[in-house]
């Protein structure tokens, strides 16, 4: 089997993904499974959510050549995909849409999703909004505290936002309590998973409606250099924006395919969310995968300056693309994805988020190990507005 | 014949109904999971279910996740569990004892591990919330000759299909949700559950179990009118929360006490 062809029917790719969830949850499985397969081949549902991607989202996006940061770092040209333009200011609203259309066509009247950044929550908002459907995020209290702007904002667009106490209190504790929800109300309800995790078929369909990212990629790289980059580099927390700029370069393997995960205060202080780096396989959240967990199989608590990476797990297609070699995994530290934000705030006047200034930090420890002809394709999975207080806070600028 | 398998028969000669507390272990604390099941054993619990904790309990309502929490803090893993049943074992040797959990720290053990020494320590059923037939293969395997038995949920949404497929897997009993919902949820319609269960049970001769939602006795005798067991555990775990490490067996004891009366009662 190629490589791109998985998962399989089962929803495995090789030994990860799959469907650990209780047996009340397996019939909505099902139910979403022919749903999704149905409309990926209904050229009617394409043309509209190609439509919305275009006026509402503003895709495709620009790709764009950091001129000064390359200059700066004085080796390999940096490109920037700028998913940061996207309206709400991040990669998720391309899932959000794709699943909120199908919510609408399952005829379910209410969404719900989980939150870390919060982006993925504005996102989901914004599209209930449009749409007129009923909308829940749960957020952990930790993180409704780091990233109240976004949490004002979702309010502003009429979703109720249910902080979780449980747990960490943190983005696994809030897909957990989105989980219980969902069982709950499994008629009614449609649960908007915000990125390439939890059980099949969501990290296949989450990574489909997020490779319009690779596959713009691909054209705008052949019109601008009239070719492919030689490194295509993506922060990894569940791993969406990664899977969905990867994706479409799987079967190119000229071109080194590198997620960076977070390294917080170090991998050796345990203090980190680098999952694939330094985590070992196990059972989360419905799929088969690698975690961050003790010898007694309890999922540790995780770090990283940006709530978005925070997260003990990672998609199974990861895993996958990590045990065959595909792609490889790397991580950053908090104050190495600072110095990273930091760079292109200055050099190129654009304000990246947290969790994407973590594949600018490592594209600047490359960069210099690459020749000037090399060009390396970074996914600007974010903007950076909502991590000001964190950055002011780390670097005592007063607001 | 297994204990489970033996317990069944012996209650369906007495023309009873199984009664089978679930609480988890090491909550309250650790030194009281032994006498909390001799309690229940000798108050008239014909199998104990033993909750093995986990930090994301994805299946359960705060009651249950809140023992989890506690038992974690106090160092409880599978392995100290598997300790605590061969200790209880060593008490009781007809009371069956089914383990009750998440996939990961089996998976954490190794399957294989986990069922030689689940085997060694006198487990006789295991139920693994997150392993629906599709994803159990490795596990049933493993079990496979070591009279343990392999418990599966069936739901109100499972299909009539997927209640064929799991009753060609599942061992010892099945276990009906009652609700679709978390543990301890409180919107339990009885008819509903009455009318499921008779097409379940045109599939499949083993035992049927009916848990979540199950709090009184009231409850309890009209699921055990039309159910083979009756499965209690948030009610359980919140009079373990309130009452403590040191009166957790006497109290466990007799709410599980009252429960069978109201079951068994003409
Ligand atoms: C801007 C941005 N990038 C990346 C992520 C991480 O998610 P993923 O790894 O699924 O792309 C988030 C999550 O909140 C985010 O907001």
């Amino acid at each position: 089997m190629r490589m791109h062809d998985l998962p399989d029917e089962k929803g495995h790719f090789g030994r990860y993904g799959g469907v650990f969830v209780a047996e009340t949850l397996m019939a909505a499985l099902e139910e979403l499974k022919e749903a999704y397969f149905t409309s990926a081949t209904d050229p009617a549902f394409q043309a509209e959510f190609e439509y919305d991607l275009k006026y509402y989202v503003g895709r495709p996006s620009p790709i764009y050549h950091a001129v000064r940061w390359s200059q700066h770092y004085g080796g390999a040209q940096l490109y920037l995909k700028r998913e940061d333009l996207n309206h709400t200011g991040a990669h998720k609203i391309n899932n959000v849409l794709g699943q909120a259309m199908l919510a609408r066509r399952m005829g379910k009247p209410r969404v719900i999703a989980e939150t870390g950044a919060g982006m993925h929550g504005v996102a989901t908002a914004t599209v209930a909004a449009r749409f007129g459907l009923e909308c829940a995020v749960y957020m952990g209290s930790e993180d409704v505290k780091r990233q109240a702007a976004n949490v004002a904002r979702m309010k502003m667009l009429g979703a109720t936002v249910i902080p979780v106490e449980s747990g960490s209190k943190t983005l696994k504790d809030a897909l957990n309590e989105a989980m219980r929800d969902w069982v709950t109300n499994i008629d009614s309800t449609f649960y908007i998973i915000g990125t390439v995790a939890g059980p099949h078929p969501y990290p296949m369909m989450v990574r489909d409606f997020q490779t319009v990212i690779g596959r713009e990629s691909k054209v705008q790289m052949q019109e601008m250099i009239g070719r492919q980059p030689d490194a295509v580099i993506a922060c990894v927390g569940g791993g969406s924006n990664a899977m969905g700029i990867f994706h479409p370069y799987l079967a190119e393997t000229s071109v080194r395919l590198i997620g960076v995960e977070a390294a917080g205060e170090g991998i050796d202080t345990g203090r980190h969310a680098a999952t694939l780096c330094a985590g070992t396989p196990g059972v989360l959240h419905g799929n088969r995968t690698y975690l961050l967990q003790d010898a007694d199989g309890q999922i540790t608590e995780t770090h990283s300056i940006s709530a978005g990476l925070d997260y003990p797990g990672v998609g199974p297609e990861h895993a996958w693309l990590r045990d065959s070699k595909r792609a490889e995994y790397v991580s950053v530290t908090d104050d190495e994805a600072l110095d990273g934000f930091h760079s292109l705030c200055r050099l190129e006047g654009i304000i990246p988020a947290l969790e994407s200034s973590h594949a600018l930090a490592y594209a600047a420890k490359l960069a210099p190990t690459l020749g000037k002809d090399a060009v390396m394709l970074v996914n600007l999975s974010g903007r950076g507005d909502k991590d000001i207080h964190t950055v002011a806070a780390r670097t005592g600028i007063t607001l | 014949m297994s204990r489970i398998a033996a317990t069944f028969q012996r209650l369906r000669e007495s023309k009873r109904k199984a009664l089978i507390p679930f609480f988890t272990a090491g909550d309250p604390d650790r030194a009281s999971t032994v006498p909390v099941m001799r309690a229940l054993a000798q108050a008239g619990a014909d199998v104990i279910e033993l909750g093995v904790p986990f930090s994301d309990p994805m299946a359960d309502g705060p009651t249950i996740q809140r023992a989890s929490e506690r038992a974690l803090s106090k160092g409880t893993s599978l392995s100290s569990i598997l300790e605590d049943v061969r200790a209880f074992r060593a008490l009781d040797d007809s009371t069956p004892v089914v383990l009750m959990g998440y996939a990961n720290p089996i998976e954490a053990m190794g399957v294989a591990n986990f069922a030689e020494r689940a085997h060694a320590s006198g487990i006789d059923g295991v139920l693994v919330v997150d392993y629906p037939p599709e994803e159990a293969q490795d596990l049933l395997r493993a079990l496979e000759g070591r009279g343990i038995d392999i418990i599966f949920l069936v739901a109100p949404t499972t299909t009539e299909a997927r209640m064929r497929e799991i009753a060609n897997v599942a061992r010892g009993y099945i276990y009906y949700v009652s609700l679709a919902g978390v543990t301890g949820a409180r919107n339990l319609d009885l008819s509903a559950v009455e009318e499921k269960l008779a097409r379940l049970r045109r599939l499949t001769s083993l035992p049927i179990g009916v848990g979540f939602g199950i709090r009184d006795g009231a409850a309890a005798r009209s699921v055990a009118g039309f159910a083979d067991a009756v499965v209690i555990g948030s009610a359980l775990v919140e009079r373990l929360e309130a009452a403590g490490p040191d009166d957790a067996a006497r109290c466990a004891g007799e709410y599980i006490g009252s429960i069978r009366q109201a079951m068994d009662a003409k």
